[in-house]
């Protein structure tokens, strides 16, 4: 199978991601558009890995879980807070350092 | 005080014909001159610098500073009689004042009879009028800023006069042109007077302007503007050019002098306190046009074209006051006519050539005298009339006012050339040369001689007019005694004339002994022509066209002319309280000949709509272009700010876009370098 294909996949994958978090409010919604953005991300160092045939691609997939998955627990406690304060996930309304 | 040498002692000195040549050997009481203009111009920085502080004493002070400048300024004049004729002229360089590239002017004084002159009428008669206003500025709160301002004035008169170049002379002329505005605008709260100062100070800025460009010319031909180099030079230099200098000196002369056409302030000056009418608007100031002319005398004498302007300047005006002074109801603005029309007669014979310069002169001093006189005599009027001007609200004034009837009377017939009053030897003298023949040019003697003549006459009616009606015929003021028959109206608030205090009185008495005595002091042997001739040169005695005798006999019996009819119209008949609507003459006369509307209409209208229209381009399109250009750039601003809308999608999205076109570049250029 054409290894090009998967970099097509995570080209996309990452579109879709980089649109939701550009065009959504919903701060969930948002969020998982940046999870997709990483998963497309890893799929692409993975791939790259397969091609150049070394482990360096994989073992930066592994750094970019370990990060998203801190990044996912941060990022969610900040927006439950948020949404436990102001009764609203939407990324708009979080202007409070806006005059 | 270190004597420097001016540069121009190396240069060769080519005299004048007659004239004596200025040596730089300075006599020792000489060294004293610097103090003629420092004592006055200290007074006046003292008082301006001390303030209210000074108010007390003040006055006094002021009176102090003149006098010992009087003082100092006899001192130098005795030892310069005791000196031969021909060392009389001397040029005293202190320091060297601007030296840049080929100009070099020293700071330093000429001190000649012609200078030494006005140095002892500046002072003189300065002094007096100090003396006079202690007590006619008695009541003025700001009596000690008027002594003051008299201070600076009387300081930059003598720097004028006793200057030794162009430059330093152009300060003085500045200088006093800066205490007139500051005098006339005394009363500064009146509107009218403020821009009766304006104007007064607008209308001198034009002659000055004439005095530069003479500078300018001697700068730029001579490469020098001290007297004794310039007029060193002027045999040499082409005559277009020196009539061009004489043209532009006769321009500052004319705004300095209130000559025609520039002579409409000098009405409107009359707004100033009294004293200073007297001081700068009659004796002094105004007769340094003629100083100038007559200093300048090498200049004009190779320019006849000037010469003749000059003449012409002068006729014009002397007939020009005396028409003018024949409708004003003003008593001071008649005087400010008749000091016009004097003027006129100086400036006339001092475009005469040698025969002129010293009557003019000599009448310049004269006329300083009773002229003077006559101010503060109608000062005096006014103090005892609760400062009515209005000669029509005047009349029988003799009885309450004695002294100030007598020395105006004084005053008056020495004016009008009565013998043997002051202004006989003068006026007269100067009408003899107006009627001496010019080569070649016979009309000349004839026109400008009738009309010196029919001035005096002119000039003996309105001066008449102004003495009968404030002293002789019926009161036509309010004396509180309720209406008799014939005497006038008794509307008008209730006046109780009297006479002023000796503070006032005696400096009166003393011009009028002036106004008596001088011109015959002076003329006896022809001491004040001999005096004046190491300046002006000798003059050989011509004949006029018309024997001397007639033309004496001619000038009193037009005299006595005026007298009569003024004495007619405003002593036999009841001078009505109202003026009359009057003939096309009279209301224009009482207009100053529709000068000031000639100057409206031809100078001022169109100034003001170039200025305005000077200020519209230059907000339209100076302004607007750049204003327009700040516009320009506040609304890219604007624009671009609205990219900063704190939706942090967008900064993702400008973030995501400048990527994009990062990676684009970066692809296109490898690419492109690959291939």
């Amino acid at each position: 199978m054409e290894l090009t294909n998967y970099v097509v996949l995570a080209t996309i994958l990452f579109t879709i991601g980089a649109t939701t978090v550009l065009l959504r409010r919903n701060a969930i919604i948002v969020f998982m558009g940046v999870e997709l953005m990483l998963n497309a991300t890893n799929l692409a160092l993975v791939t790259f890995a397969r091609i150049h045939g070394d482990l360096t691609g994989q073992v930066l997939a592994f750094f970019v879980m370990v990060v998203a998955a801190a990044e996912v627990v941060v990022g969610l406690a900040i927006i439950v807070s948020i949404f436990r304060t102001r009764r609203s996930a939407s990324v708009d309304d979080v202007n409070l350092m806006k005059s | 005080m270190s004597m420097l040498l001016s540069p121009s002692a190396a240069a060769v000195l080519l005299p004048a014909e007659g004239a004596a040549v200025a040596t730089d050997v300075v006599p020792g009481p000489f060294l004293a001159a610097p103090f003629l203009v420092l004592l006055p111009m200290l007074g006046a920085a003292i008082l301006l610098l001390a303030g209210r502080r000074s108010d007390r004493w003040g006055a006094w002070f002021g009176v102090l500073m003149s006098g010992g400048a009087f003082l100092v300024g006899l001192w130098v004049f005795l030892s310069m009689a005791g000196l031969p004729a021909d060392d009389r002229v001397v040029d005293y360089s202190m320091v060297d004042w601007i030296s840049a590239g080929s100009l070099d002017v020293a700071l330093g004084m000429r001190i000649d009879p012609l200078s030494m002159t006005f140095v002892l009428l500046v002072t003189f008669v300065g002094t007096l009028i100090h003396v006079y206003a202690v007590a006619y500025m008695e009541h003025d709160r700001d009596r000690r800023r008027f002594f003051a301002y008299l201070n600076l004035f009387v300081a930059a008169m003598l720097v004028l006069v006793l200057a030794d170049s162009y430059l330093l002379l152009f300060v003085g002329w500045e200088g006093v042109g800066l205490a007139s505005y500051l005098l006339i605008g005394f009363w500064n709260h009146n509107r009218a007077y403020a821009v009766a100062a304006k104007k007064a100070f607008v209308m001198n800025r034009i002659g000055d302007i004439g005095l530069i460009v003479a500078l300018m010319l001697m700068f730029a031909t001579f490469g020098a503007v001290d007297f004794s180099t310039v007029f060193a030079e002027v045999p040499g230099a082409s005559t277009a050019l020196l009539t061009a200098t004489g043209l532009a000196l006769l321009v500052a002369a004319c705004g300095k002098s209130a000559q025609f056409p520039l002579q409409a302030w000098l009405g409107d000056a009359m707004a100033g306190p009294t004293p200073v009418s007297a001081l700068i608007h009659a004796a002094t100031m105004v007769t340094a046009g003629v100083y100038l002319v007559v200093r300048s005398a090498p200049v004009f004498e190779g320019a006849p074209t000037a010469q003749l302007v000059v003449v012409i300047v002068g006729a014009v005006t002397l007939i020009f006051g005396a028409i003018v002074g024949c409708a004003k109801d003003d008593i001071k603005k008649a005087l400010a006519a008749s000091t016009m029309s004097q003027i006129g007669y100086m400036i006339l014979a001092a475009g005469l050539g040698p025969i002129g310069y010293a009557f003019a002169i000599f009448h310049l001093v004269t006329h300083g005298f009773f002229k003077a006189g006559m101010f503060l005599g109608a000062g005096s009027v006014m103090h005892g009339m609760d400062d009515q001007v209005d000669m029509r609200r005047f009349g029988g004034l003799t009885r309450f006012m004695k002294v100030t009837a007598i020395t105006f009377g004084l005053g008056w017939l020495a004016i009008l050339g009565i013998p043997p009053f002051s202004g006989f030897y003068s006026k007269d003298k100067i009408i003899e040369a107006a009627f001496v023949p010019v080569d070649g040019e016979p009309w000349r003697a004839w026109v400008f001689g009738g009309v010196a003549l029919i001035g005096a006459g002119i000039t003996a009616f309105y001066m008449s007019r102004l003495f009968f009606m404030t002293f002789l015929g019926r009161r036509r003021w309010n004396d509180g005694k309720g209406d008799v028959a014939g005497r006038g109206a008794q509307d008008g608030p209730v006046r109780h004339p009297h006479e002023s205090p000796a503070l006032m009185t005696w400096p009166m008495i003393l011009l009028a002994v002036g106004s008596v005595g001088l011109g015959f002091v002076l003329n006896a042997g022809g001491r004040f022509v001999t005096w004046l001739e190491p300046v002006t040169g000798h003059a050989e005695h011509e004949e006029p066209v018309l024997p001397v005798a007639l033309l004496i006999a001619l000038t009193l019996a037009l005299v006595a002319l005026g007298i009569f009819l003024a004495w007619r119209q405003y002593v036999v008949t009841l001078v009505p309280i109202r003026a009359p609507h009057g003939s096309v003459l009279t209301r224009a006369a009482r207009r100053d000949l529709y000068q000031d509307d000639v100057n409206e209409t031809l100078v001022m209208r169109p100034g003001q709509y170039l200025t305005r229209s000077l200020v519209y381009a230059d907000k339209e399109m100076v302004d607007g272009g750049w204003l327009g250009l700040a516009g320009g750039v506040g609304r890219v601003g604007e624009w671009l700010r609205g990219w900063q809308n704190g939706y942090v999608r967008t900064y993702g999205a400008t973030m995501l876009g400048g990527l994009v076109v990062i990676v684009a570049v970066v692809l296109a250029l490898t690419t492109g370098s690959a291939s």
